[in-house]
């Protein structure tokens, strides 16, 4: 029998867990545009771990965002809920990790996603369900792109948890400018419009990533814009 | 007589009082039969709004969290708007839900074709793994409704309409029930089409069955129908004609066997109007039915 010590994975370490589903450990922005985001919660912010996914009690974090996964992924990888020998086999037959996340296959992912504007609406349905069984700990969190929010499906769901009061529901929106129609400050303010507390900070930004994730926001829920390098430049 | 859709809300709101799982979620659409329950499990008795796509997402996420979503408005909102949530959402997320369903084909003609949604069904055949009631009186609707909340997470579409026999029949949530038996053909009544087909196969040597549950289709019951009535099969269904015509055919596969699927015909007739009428202009009231049965099945079947 052989023991081998649980080895522990920074940040550092993500480029090369994410270059094991990619072949090479450098990554443009599109491919890391989650990844600070990502690594704050699952490191700092959220209260989950590979052992407590059966807890009703869990944080949930639903990456509804489910293109280039390979980030989610290596964090998924560095914090032990997927083991880091199922990187390599990244999207073929066998590998339960695709190119878009199937909860059914990979430990750790709450919701399938790849076709956009699926994420929040069933977060909202979560925070539904946590507070109804008198739940009252758990938060949810939902990671969306900014060219995501194009879908309407978002905006019932902004549109109801403001006046809903859903304090527990935490949407982040990784904004690399990907949407082909926007106005700037759009983002933050179409989720203040709604009755959320809103924050835009950058998203490369550790520090400052933590400190908008924790800040209070009494009574109501709660966005993060995480603005990182332009997609298209 | 109260309508199927009148017993929804005193039957569901009697499931919340007995099953801590269960939640009802609504988009405008049935709310004022929910006010008492509402007040007494708030959190329990959900109203988004008008959003069906965030109806069916919000009901996947409650059926994530454990609990056992109820979810209701008219089949149109129902099943066809936000058929990617339906699709992906519950199925592909692998969560459960009860989908009830007001409106059906043409419940209220005036409305027009915005209101009517024959292919509900047809469309929840493309997936997989859903069980659908189709009850034919209100008494039937409160069996199916609670068997469909019974039936842990499981996906159910149950499908209630103003049309209606004038009695009802104590149905198992499963099983196609046999109401006549005959030797020159097998007529399958679904829901509220079996007394229309009882009218019009009266003297007819058919057997007839009753199916409130349509999906998943009684093979069983069909092919044992066969052995004694032969194999020449007519649906007749008050959604989309031919939507069960493909179970059928599987049913018998091994064997020579023709089928005729009748229902609600694909044009849209653009006409406002009665049920009535709606149920005339698509051939489904007992005279017409009789001369496309009789029509079909031949000389044989006079008895």
């Amino acid at each position: 029998m052989t023991i081998t010590a649980k080895q522990s994975y920074e940040f550092a370490d993500l480029p090369r867990l994410m270059g094991l589903m990619t072949g090479d450990e450098k990554h443009g922005p599109a491919a890391t545009s989650t990844l600070d985001a990502l690594w704050v919660l699952y490191d700092r912010v959220l209260r989950v771990g590979p052992d407590e996914m059966g807890d009703p009690e869990r944080d949930r974090f639903l990456l509804s965002k489910g293109h280039g996964p390979m980030a989610y992924y290596a964090v998924l990888a560095a914090k032990g809920f997927v083991p880091v020998e199922w990187l390599p086999g990244f999207g073929s037959y066998d590998s339960p990790l695709g190119h878009h996340p199937d909860r059914v296959l990979v430990p750790g992912a709450e919701i399938g996603s790849g076709s956009l504007g699926h994420g929040l609406p069933i977060a909202v349905g979560t925070a539904l369900g946590l507070r109804a069984q008198g739940l009252d700990e758990p938060r949810v969190w939902v990671l969306i792109g900014d060219a995501e929010l194009d879908e309407g499906s978002n905006h019932e769901a902004i549109a109801y948890a403001g006046p809903a009061g859903l304090e527990r529901l935490h949407t982040v929106v990784i904004d690399n400018s990907s949407a082909s129609h926007a106005r700037p400050g759009g983002i933050a303010a179409r989720f203040e419009a709604a009755g959320w507390s809103a924050a835009t900070v950058d998203g490369r930004d550790h520090e400052a990533l933590h400190a908008a994730f924790t800040a209070p926001h009494p009574g109501r829920p709660r966005v993060v814009v995480a603005r990182v390098e332009p997609k298209y430049t | 007589m109260d309508t199927m859709r009148d017993r929804f809300a005193p039957v569901v709101s009697r499931l919340l009082d007995e099953d801590p799982r269960v939640a009802v979620v609504l988009a405008e659409i049935g709310k004022d039969g929910f006010v008492d329950a509402r007040r007494k499990y708030p959190d329990r008795v959900i109203n988004v709004g008008i959003r069906e796509q965030l109806l069916i997402g919000a009901g996947a996420g409650l059926a994530l969290t454990g609990l056992r979503p109820v979810v209701h408005t008219f089949a149109s909102f129902l099943v066809e708007r936000p058929f990617e949530q339906v699709k992906l959402d519950l199925g592909h997320q692998n969560a459960g839900a009860v989908l009830v369903s007001a409106a059906a084909s043409f419940d209220w003609p005036e409305g027009g074709f915005t209101h009517m949604a024959p292919g509900d069904v047809a469309l929840l055949d493309t997936l997989d793994d859903w069980t659908v009631h189709v009850p034919g009186h209100p008494d039937e609707a409160e069996t199916l409704l609670r068997h469909a909340v019974a039936a842990g997470d499981d996906k159910v579409y149950v499908r209630l309409s103003v049309q209606s026999n004038a009695h009802g029949i104590a149905v198992d949530g499963a099983r196609f029930l046999t109401v006549r038996e005959g030797r020159a053909g097998v007529v399958v009544a679904v829901g509220p089409m079996l007394d229309a087909v009882l009218a019009a196969t009266e003297g007819l040597d058919v057997t007839v069955l009753y199916a409130t549950t349509v999906r998943p289709f009684d093979a069983a019951a069909l092919r044992r129908a066969t052995e004694t009535a032969g194999t020449d099969v007519v649906l007749v269904e008050p959604y989309l004609a031919g939507t069960s015509a493909a179970a059928a055919t599987d049913a018998l596969a091994d064997m020579p066997h023709r089928v005729l699927g009748l229902g609600v015909g694909r044009r849209e007739l653009r006409r406002y109007g009665n049920i009535d009428e709606h149920v005339a202009a698509h051939g489904l009231d007992a005279r017409s039915l009789r001369e496309r049965i009789d029509g079909f099945l031949g000389a044989g079947v006079r008895v």
